[in-house]
């Protein structure tokens, strides 16, 4: 996506996933079928974790007609029902909003609502109403901070007053716990704890997974902001990495992880060259409503 | 037809739409236990219990929030916003999440949600609990605004947003709490038609909410003194049934619209675009009254005076016709 950036090919701004790939992958490990998620605007990695066509995800972020929302949704809002994705959030702090009411419809039916959101998330509105709120009423959800030091441009220290998003919770008496976000096996350890703790009427849990982005904010963002000394550093917890290592160290055959990350690719590379090749939409032929019948 | 208050219609809609729909559910800020701040809502948290009808805390960007989110999973919700000035609050939920989630999500799902909210001044409620948010929202594709003028036109048109698929701003004006009316309550009224509250020849008077009443309050005025005053109830601001209001103004050629809330930005600025842009030929006269261009007063004399009520509806329209000249 970086390349396509690069190229003009992805439009407005994007947000890249890379560096926290081990938050939504490790979270999404621990759901079931009908479960909901609310990522972020860099939710690409959240569409996938929940179970999106690669294919579809990116033709949308290219604006083409095969996109999981016909173009009309593009990088930032991207929303894929089918798969429990309730949407991509452009504004910080709104998928903890939608989260609260899908674990209204979730308490009906024994499913459980996840909101991605990034430290930047923890000073808005929404999350302290929506922990609050979530709190009072006992709803089955679980908050996943993915902590990457920086809201934005601005380092967490210059954010967010008193640097710690986990002890945020204690202010609603909310479950919350710190985890390694660049491991895939404690986060998902982590949140399956929640979500059993969720969908037993246990209530809300906080997670503050800490990670990383390996790129800048956005689009326009080269990151030169950073330490190098602190890129370097979390550079080499690349969370994919630490996976390998992980299934190696576990006994894995070599061949076996060599094929799931060629097979990964290919998908990933067989999803570009198709949303390439797919038309735009058509202006004349696209029938807009702006209510639903 | 039975005859009952303004605040009882909101009541009996929210309850025959959850008596024959098990997904509605009804929340916000004390108006479960409470009955509402304005008890309109009494007795349903007692009748359909706390999983349907719930209290919430002060929180009107997570309650709308939650209200988005329960409606593209499956449920039917209806919130309540205290005062409509406090749709300030909730602005992201409403106008960047709910309203746009049909069209971007590339039609896979609906957003039915009723956002009710007390509008309007002549309460001594002051600037910031006195103001009527529907032009803040009229400019959003994807909500449709609401704005009953009675208790039958409550009953009926809550029963319809609370079908309508889409997120709906439903406005109660506070000078109506306690009016009395007939009401069907079967009535099922869809949203975005204009109703002609009273047919007359010589000028069409459009409003919503109070201002209908005052309107026809002002015809009957005006009709002892040889003026036929025609009175259009939008409705709805969103969507606009402008064929009705052209109709209208086609048969008087004149045209007056009531409006409580500056000019400036309002709806009624919109409306007489639309009708100059549409019905320019069928126009003798077109004018508004509005409210003036400051905030809304606290003290009495001056909030009094500050507002548009029948006698000012009918003082206008003489002015502008040349009352006592011949037509």
């Amino acid at each position: 996506m970086h390349r396509l950036f690069l190229k003009g090919e992805v439009h407005g701004t994007t947000h890249l996933y890379s560096g926290q790939e081990a938050v939504a992958v490790g979270v999404c490990a621990a759901l079931t079928q009908g479960d909901w998620v609310a990522g972020t605007y860099r939710g690409h990695g959240h569409a996938l974790a929940a179970g999106t066509d690669p294919a579809g995800l990116a033709a949308e972020m290219l604006g083409r007609a095969t996109g999981v929302c016909g173009g009309r949704a593009g990088s930032m809002n991207v929303i894929d029902l089918e798969h429990g994705l309730l949407g991509c959030y452009g504004i910080v702090g709104a998928g903890m909003g939608a989260v609260l009411g899908a674990a209204l419809s979730g308490r009906r039916t024994g499913k459980v609502a996840v909101a991605f959101f990034g430290d930047g998330a923890t000073n808005q509105a929404y999350f302290h109403e929506s922990l609050n709120f979530a709190q009072v009423l006992g709803l089955p959800i679980v908050f996943v901070c993915e902590n990457n030091l920086y809201g934005e441009f601005t380092p967490l220290a210059a954010s967010t007053a008193g640097g710690d998003i986990a002890g945020r919770a204690k202010a609603y008496a909310m479950n919350a716990e710190k985890v390694d976000g660049n491991d895939l096996w404690a986060v998902r350890d982590a949140a399956a704890a929640a979500v059993e703790r969720a969908r037993g009427g246990g209530g809300p849990t906080l997670l503050e997974a800490l990670t990383y982005r390996h790129f800048g904010h956005s689009k326009s963002d080269p990151g030169s902001y950073r330490p190098p000394e602190e890129v370097e550093a979390w550079l080499a917890r690349d969370p994919l990495v630490i996976a390998r290592e992980r299934l190696l160290a576990d006994g894995v055959p070599v061949e076996h992880v060599d094929a799931a990350e060629t097979s990964a690719a290919d998908t990933l590379r067989r999803a570009v060259e198709a949303a390439l090749a797919a038309p735009y939409p058509d202006p004349a032929t696209e029938a807009a409503q702006e209510f639903a019948a | 037809m039975s005859t009952i208050d303004f605040r009882t219609a909101i009541r009996d809609a929210i309850a025959a739409e959850m008596e024959r729909d098990e997904r509605v559910v009804f929340f916000g800020e004390d108006v479960a236990i409470a009955g509402g701040v304005f008890k309109a809502t009494p007795g349903l948290h007692e009748r359909f219990g706390e999983e349907r009808v719930f209290d919430t805390p002060i929180s009107e960007l997570a309650l709308s929030g939650a209200a988005y989110g329960a409606a593209i999973t499956g449920l039917r919700p209806i919130i309540e916003i205290m005062f409509g000035d406090f749709m300030a609050l909730p602005m992201d939920a409403l106008v960047n999440q709910a309203a746009k989630f049909f069209y971007i999500s590339n039609e896979q799902g609906t957003v039915p949600l009723v956002v009710r909210c007390a509008v309007g001044g002549g309460g001594r409620f002051g600037a910031i609990h006195s103001q009527i948010p529907g032009t803040w929202f009229q400019g959003v594709p994807g909500l449709k605004i609401v704005a009953p003028s009675s208790p039958g036109e409550a009953l009926g048109l809550l029963r319809g947003a609370i079908r309508d698929e889409n997120p709906v701003i439903f406005l109660e004006h506070k000078r109506l709490y306690s009016v009395k009316g007939e009401a069907s309550p079967e009535e099922v009224i869809p949203i975005g038609r204009a109703r002609i509250a009273r047919a007359g020849e010589d000028v069409t008077i459009v409003s919503i909410m109070k201002g209908v009443g005052d309107a026809l309050a002002a015809a009957e005025d005006l009709a002892a003194e040889g003026i036929s005053a025609e009175v259009v109830d939008l409705r709805s601001l969103r969507p606009l049934d402008l064929d009705t209001v052209l109709a209208s103004v086609a048969k008087t050629n004149r045209v007056l619209l009531v409006e409580e809330g500056p000019r400036t930005g309002g709806w009624s600025t919109g409306l007489l675009g639309a009708i100059s842009e549409s019905g320019l030929h069928d126009l003798d006269d077109a004018w508004i009254l509005a409210t003036a261009e400051y905030p809304i007063p606290y003290s009495p004399p001056l909030e009094d005076a500050f507002m548009p009520d029948a006698a000012a509806i009918a003082a206008t329209v003489r002015e502008r016709l040349g009352a006592g000249v011949a037509r």
